[in-house]
């Protein structure tokens, strides 16, 4: 289980090869890969979007992911789980998180999955500036999913 | 003596400071850290951490604790 902060902009799709086959006790164990990628838009609530400040509280931040991810792993049976998420500057079209669960079998994969990115968005202390034409704002929290 | 206050995001524009260490004579919480360090009512939607754990208003701080405040997060993505 990695949980990573980024200050830079990554490539989820190469940090996931590099993770898998890094974890060499993976190899052989797992029957399903479910990924999912967040990624900066260049619009959001009717308003073109420039760029984007992801502030957050560093240390809690870390620790609140990381329960979220140990949560996933004690609730499904996964083999594996990578979480990683920016924060400082991003441009449209970067990734912002990116969550990756390697697992025996599809449903604990997509589950974990869903649930990592679904808690990490109430849980993990994260705000969103945007950069827009008309200046800058923060972003209010959208409602929570059905 | 003190309790170190940090506050986040809007909330940190708001009262135009990002982090102060307060004197935590005469505090018992949550409530009293905002209002010792801000001097304004405390914000409907505001959230609060004591030692990176969400706190609510009226739990007991201590001495050498960092207690933090911020909006309400927007983490991850859609």
């Amino acid at each position: 289980m990695t949980v990573r902060l980024l200050a830079e902009a990554f490539d989820p799709w190469r940090e996931i090869v590099h993770h898998q086959e890094a974890q060499s006790a993976l190899a052989g164990k797992f029957g399903a890969t479910t990924v999912f990628v967040g990624t900066l838009r260049d619009f959001n609530q009717d308003r073109a979007v420039r760029a984007m400040t992801l502030e957050h509280y560093a240390p809690m931040t870390q620790k609140h992911l990381e329960r979220v991810a140990a949560e996933a792993s004690s609730r499904w049976p996964i083999a594996d789980l990578l979480v990683i998420h920016r924060y400082g500057e991003l441009s449209p079209n970067d990734p912002i998180v990116c969550v990756a669960v390697w697992a025996e079998r599809r449903e604990a994969a997509f589950a974990a999955c869903r649930y990592v990115i679904d808690e990490l968005k109430t849980r993990a202390p994260f705000w969103k500036q945007e950069q827009t034409p008309q200046g800058r704002r923060w972003v209010a929290p959208e409602p929570k999913a059905e | 003596m003190s309790i170190t206050v940090r506050f986040f995001a809007s909330v940190r524009e708001r009262v135009g400071k990002e982090r102060e260490a307060i004197d935590c004579a005469g505090i018992s919480n949550v409530a009293d850290v905002w209002r010792q360090s801000t001097r304004v009512a405390m914000p409907d939607n505001l959230l609060a951490a004591i030692n990176m754990e969400y706190a609510r208003p009226d739990q007991p701080v201590r001495d050498g604790d960092e207690v933090a405040f911020f909006p309400p997060v927007t983490g991850g993505a859609p």
